[in-house]
């Protein structure tokens, strides 16, 4: 009896259509990752379960770190160049429109609204280097003295004016920063009735509960 | 234009296999990386300063309060009831599981069974607790599901009790 022959798939598939498709997931995944911008103070932030992302847009961030240095950065580039106007009118400080466009590329600073002209002209590289912004002055006057308060309170009317809702604010303290350099940003915003906000933490890792 | 494959000679193949693989793994490397990258945010709601009418206060029976008093060296020390004359307390615990939850658990349930009502829990974190300090007991409030809380200010005897037991130092 003549054996049936068993004709044999050929087990090469043809890779070609799916590399295409592979390499262009990776292009997009690549060019969409954000690259991450050097930060001019590093905080390390306490763990908390806490699993709720961090929202894109319409937020600010209050830094606290250092030693009760407070750095603020607004996520959105519009705002931020709206915020720098209202507070140039506030404080009678005219900035250029090329200033207003590089004010707008910086993510977040700290330093007087003095020295803010002298920060904005220095190069992107020359601006995280640590230890050369002094912060944001803070006092617990709503005077003009307290800077923090109406660097905020422009950046929420910023963000009201252009995109017509209520700024989200963030504080993103250092663990080991005492509470009371924590308390003084979160009275600075009680005083502009924000009476909730979110404290930026990372995951907790490894713990059981 | 002239024909390449000509004289029934095969076209070179390369095995792409190799190449799909790293396409893939480079892939899972950037989705993963753009979502975990990203921080968390703790929601925190303080209770209204109420300035323009302080008298306008809500009273609330002794019986229903747990005040927690964030000390240094990362310890809690916590009472039940009023300051001057507390039901329980006032004693010192650490964070976590193995500190502060039981006895938050076990007076959560026994407030619950005595008023009928739901425990409130004051923290008071003095001036020399840390930022994590802060954190952690806000994460345990979330863990426990605490139904009433908020974050007061201590007071200038309850900064004694902190001293007295050394948990005041910088």
């Amino acid at each position: 009896m003549p054996r049936v022959k068993v004709k044999r798939a050929s087990t090469t598939i043809d890779m070609t259509a799916m590399c295409d498709v592979s390499f262009l997931l990776l292009t997009f995944f690549i060019l969409t990752a954000t690259a991450r911008q050097p930060e001019p103070l590093q905080v390390d932030t306490p763990a908390s379960v806490t699993q709720v992302k961090v929202p894109d847009d319409d937020l600010g961030l209050i830094t606290v770190g250092d030693g009760g240095k407070i750095f603020f950065g607004v996520v959105n580039r519009n705002a931020r160049t709206r915020m720098l106007e209202l507070m140039s009118e506030k404080y009678s400080i005219p900035f250029t429109p090329e200033e207003k466009a590089q004010f707008s590329t910086i993510e977040t600073f700290g330093v007087p609204m003095g020295n803010l002209k002298q920060l904005i002209n220095m190069g992107p590289n020359d601006r995280v280097k640590p230890g050369l912004q002094p912060g944001i002055p803070t006092d617990s006057t709503d005077a003009l003295s307290n800077e923090l308060f109406h660097w905020i309170y422009s950046a929420r009317v910023a963000t009201k004016e252009l995109k017509n809702t209520e700024m989200r604010v963030s504080i993103k303290g250092d663990a080991d920063e005492k509470y009371p350099e924590i308390k003084k940003v979160i009275d600075v915003l009680q005083s502009q009735k924000v009476n909730k906000f979110s404290l930026i933490t990372s995951l907790r890792a490894g713990e059981e509960l | 234009m002239a024909e390449l494959n000509t004289g029934g000679k095969q076209q070179p193949r390369v095995d792409l296999t190799a190449m799909v693989d790293l396409a893939f793994l480079l892939i899972t490397f950037f989705m993963l990386t753009t979502s975990i990258n990203k921080p968390n945010a703790m929601d925190v709601a303080m209770p209204d300063k109420n300035e323009e009418d302080p008298e306008d206060r809500l009273e609330v029976a002794d019986t229903r309060t747990l005040t927690l008093l964030l000390g240094s060296n990362n310890k809690i020390e916590w009472y039940h009831g009023d300051y001057s004359n507390p039901i329980e307390g006032p004693e010192i615990v650490d964070y976590g599981k193995e500190g502060i939850r039981p006895i938050l658990m076990k007076k959560m349930e026994q407030v619950k069974q005595q008023t009928g009502k739901d425990l409130i829990i004051v923290l008071r974190p003095s001036e020399k607790s840390t930022h994590r300090n802060l954190v952690d007991i806000l994460d345990e409030m979330n863990i426990i599901k605490a139904p009433i809380y908020m974050i007061g200010t201590i007071s200038d005897p309850e900064i004694e009790v902190l001293q007295r037991d050394n948990l005041y130092n910088d």
